[in-house]
């Protein structure tokens, strides 16, 4: 029997917020499509485990963590210090941003530890509920939510901190500028 | 690029990153210990939405880029062949 054609087009719907998912993890497009690619051919493969009326996207995000969990704790002996090497592949590859715009807010997001790092996206990008994340990160849905409000004032910091040199000493016009650049 | 269409569905959906507690809520941390500790005005709840809408914005476009480049053939190849395969 073949796969039903809509929950296929479902999977194939959800490919491109995972693959921005999947670069947000591995900061790198190349490793990131492996992972999607891996995610697919674990998802389809066990497709029955799938119920039809539920989250596909939250069902698929899941697997490409996991994978992603793994296959970093394999890679974790080789490697230390992965943040630091996350920001390091972001600087690698500045075709990813193509705009000016996004390079400070870029590098402060590189700076936040992976765990907070991930909530915010999954919450604030892909747009999941705390509770779709939390059963995303298997963990507890107060946990998302200290993870994301952590997330975010540490990007507010980094964000009005870093535009100290470049504007002047006013707080609220720096952190403004920070934010804004472009009305 | 077939799959454009589809594609578009993940990218509406509606984020929760703003009608979250505002800043004020402070989890433990050294955050508060690296603000400065005199600012000459206390505009802070109003900069607080303000850096934090901005946050959300950016967040969103830099996702977006990647979601706008939609479905990869070799992706859609893959999915299409996985899909015709008998499943057991």
């Amino acid at each position: 029997m073949k796969l039903d054609p809509a929950i296929r087009d479902q999977v194939l719907a959800t490919v491109p917020s995972l693959r921005a998912f999947a670069i947000s993890l591995c900061g790198n497009i190349d490793r990131a499509d492996d992972l999607v690619q891996e995610t697919l051919l674990r998802a389809l493969a066990h497709i029955d485990s799938f119920q039809p009326g539920t989250n596909m996207p939250a069902w698929l995000f899941t697997i490409l963590r996991n994978l992603f969990r793994s296959e970093y704790r394999k890679r974790r002996r080789e490697v230390e210090d992965a943040d630091g090497r996350y920001a390091e592949t972001l600087k690698s590859h500045p075709e990813q941003t193509g705009r000016v715009e996004f390079e400070e807010f870029r590098t402060a997001l590189a700076k936040l530890p992976s765990d907070q790092r991930e909530a915010l996206i999954l919450v604030g990008a892909s747009g999941f509920s705390y509770d779709d994340a939390a059963a995303i990160c298997g963990c507890a849905v107060g946990t998302i939510k200290s993870r994301v409000n952590r997330a975010r004032t540490r990007l507010a910091d980094l964000l009005a901190i870093d535009s100290v040199d470049d504007f002047g000493p006013d707080r609220a016009t720096r952190a403004v500028l920070a934010g804004g650049g472009r009305n | 690029m077939r799959e454009r269409g589809k594609d578009d569905v993940m990218k509406h959906r509606r984020t929760s990153l703003e009608p979250v507690e505002p800043v004020t809520e402070k989890p433990e941390s050294e955050d508060s210990m690296t603000r400065p500790a005199t600012s000459p005005h206390k505009p802070e709840a109003r900069l607080g939405r303000e850096v934090q809408a901005r946050i959300g914005q950016q967040l969103r476009a830099l996702y977006n880029d990647v979601v706008d480049q939609g479905v990869p053939e070799h992706i859609a190849d893959l999915v299409r062949r996985l899909s015709d395969q008998d499943q057991d």
